[in-house]
């Protein structure tokens, strides 16, 4: 590509200032912010006397609750994208693979449909579907007679259903458009050297599909880990999780420093977690 | 990849339970919509009464209108902005060019609970407070990184010989930009403007955070509706958001294919 000689480093300057400026401004700033906050034994706010203290992390360090917490969210991200790999993956093979032309192009714009509507609002509908007396019971009721009352609100599973239902859609994108990719005849060639279906899954697919895993993974389970609407809605009493407690700081503790502590303590468990995974399959290819 | 005629049988019953699993729900919020049950009692019992009474309620009218002012503003402001950026990062090498493509990528990566509580704290410090322009500020920032990546993609098919040409026939790179480029990468444009209308509109944590009780979006007074015990009215208005936002996906999708 030819580059004019025009402004060259003017334009590209004026061009992205306003969009790093607001980005400095709404994300980078604010996340500075959060992170001093952390170190603060209360919120500046008025004339009180504020002091810095390390007050937050040692509740964090000394009470198991947070820890529990903490171990408990980072389980159910873990849980979410695991699911979501075991059920979106054979969907976007079969998709890659086995499905052409328009019936192609209907289902995926069928998949992202919900995909692109109010996540909240997808959530409350599975209330509707879960609740005792609902769909579901009527339902179970009409196929077996007698079968009873059927309620899952309110339960871990709940939670799982509903993530697994707002965040599929991710591995099922990231996984085709890596499948999407691997030549045919790279498929055919094994099969013709003699390679059994599983073989070719476990040994050529899988493996060379690992990048699109890796970016469904890392966009399933960051938002899961920090999920506290999902639980609220889903989970009731179940549904105390580190993104819960963060909020209730927020919204009705009004704790901000012990928020932005456990907030801050989240980010580098999550940053942590993705430059391991990232060092290891580098290692591992 | 597989021919056996079994196969594609399974297969295909396979994609159909995923998409009555994405579907499910939906569908039945959307007819309890019509229920006259408060308490969802089945059989369904046909009625219109929610929507009437989602007429006369101003608290949820007027978040709505909060939602839409929002969604209408940040659109306008991370179109253009992003735009630029996606523009330069097209039209341009420079130094540093690499690092800004990977600070986009924090707004859409880090979960919207940190990055709500941050922009909470940080707004209370430099007296902005919450509110509705708060609010636009947050939004703004969560589109900007997808308006950048769909107007990139358009710009990608884009001859830059066009505009080079256009220049060395005497356009000033204003005349250039606005009378060649911009009208090719137009289709990319209004996509990104639609998926950044569709961000805005379908956000909820962000809001919720610098929300005040008496400057709420729409999915901020949802939330609190539900944990109140929710009235059947929130399922009419879900109905409403649901279509909507549908429609403007079926609309982005004849713009810009995902599936190429």
């Amino acid at each position: 590509m030819i580059k004019s000689g025009i402004n060259t480093v003017k334009g590209p300057l004026s061009l992205t200032a306003p969009t790093y400026l607001w980005l400095a401004f709404t994300v980078f700033l604010p996340l500075s912010a959060m992170f001093f906050f952390s170190f603060l034994n209360d919120a500046p706010f008025g004339n009180k006397d504020v002091s810095f203290s390390l007050e937050n992390y040692e509740a964090i360090w000394n009470k198991q609750f947070y820890q529990i917490l903490l171990l408990k969210s980072f389980r159910l991200g873990l849980e979410v994208t695991l699911l979501c790999f075991v059920i979106g993956f054979p969907c976007a093979l079969i998709l890659a693979k086995n499905i052409k032309g328009h019936w192609r192009e209907a289902i995926f714009v069928l998949i992202i449909l919900p995909f692109w509507s109010n996540a909240l609002v997808r959530i409350f509908s599975w209330t509707m579907v879960l609740r005792g007396n609902g769909i579901i019971e009527v339902m179970l009721n009409w196929i077996f007679p007698g079968y009873g009352d059927f309620s899952f609100m309110f339960t871990y599973q709940a939670i799982l259903i509903g993530l697994v239902h707002s965040y599929l859609p991710y591995m099922i994108l990231t996984c085709y458009v890596s499948i999407q990719a691997i030549d045919d005849s790279i498929l055919e060639a094994a099969r013709v050297l003699g390679a059994g279906r599983f073989m070719i899954l476990f040994k050529l697919i899988i493996p060379l599909s690992l990048p699109g895993i890796a970016a469904g993974s890392v966009l399933i389970f960051i938002p899961v880990v920090g999920s506290f609407m999902e639980p609220r809605i889903l989970g009731g009493r179940e549904g105390t999780f580190i993104g819960t407690i963060i909020e209730d700081q927020f919204t009705r503790v009004f704790n901000w420093p012990l928020g932005a502590a456990l907030s801050f303590l989240m980010l580098f468990i999550i940053l942590m977690i993705i430059i391991l995974s990232n060092s290891l399959s580098k290692r591992l290819r | 990849m597989i021919h056996s005629k079994s196969t594609d049988l399974y297969s295909k019953i396979y994609l159909f339970s995923i998409i009555i699993f994405l579907y499910l729900p939906i569908l039945v919020m959307i007819l309890m919509s019509f229920n006259s049950s408060k308490f969802y009692q089945l059989p369904i019992d046909w009625t219109f009464d929610w929507y009437v009474e989602l007429a006369g309620n101003k608290k949820l009218l007027k978040a709505g209108m909060n939602s839409l002012i929002i969604a209408f503003v940040s659109t306008i402001i991370s179109t253009v902005l992003g735009t630029c950026a996606a523009y330069a990062f097209f039209r341009f090498d420079f130094r540093g060019k690499r690092i800004l493509q990977i600070l986009l990528l924090p707004p859409i990566t880090i979960p919207w609970l940190i990055i709500g509580t941050s922009m909470l704290i940080f707004f209370f410090w430099v007296g902005i407070g919450r509110g509705i322009f708060p609010m636009i500020l947050g939004h703004v920032a969560l589109s900007i990184p997808y308006v950048v990546i769909v107007v990139s993609a358009r710009m990608k098919s884009f001859d830059i010989a066009l505009e080079e040409s256009a220049r060395s026939l005497g356009a000033t790179p204003l005349q250039a930009f606005f009378k060649v480029t911009l009208p090719w990468i137009f289709p990319g444009f209004f996509a990104a403007g639609l998926f950044a209308f569709a961000v805005s509109l379908d956000q909820f944590v962000i809001s919720y955070f610098l929300a005040t009780p008496g400057e709420r979006t729409l999915p901020v007074e949802i939330y609190t509706a539900i944990r109140k015990g929710f009235t059947p009215e929130i399922n009419a208005i879900s109905t409403i958001i649901i279509l909507v936002s549908m429609s403007i996906l079926l609309v982005v999708s004849r713009y810009h294919r995902f599936n190429r």
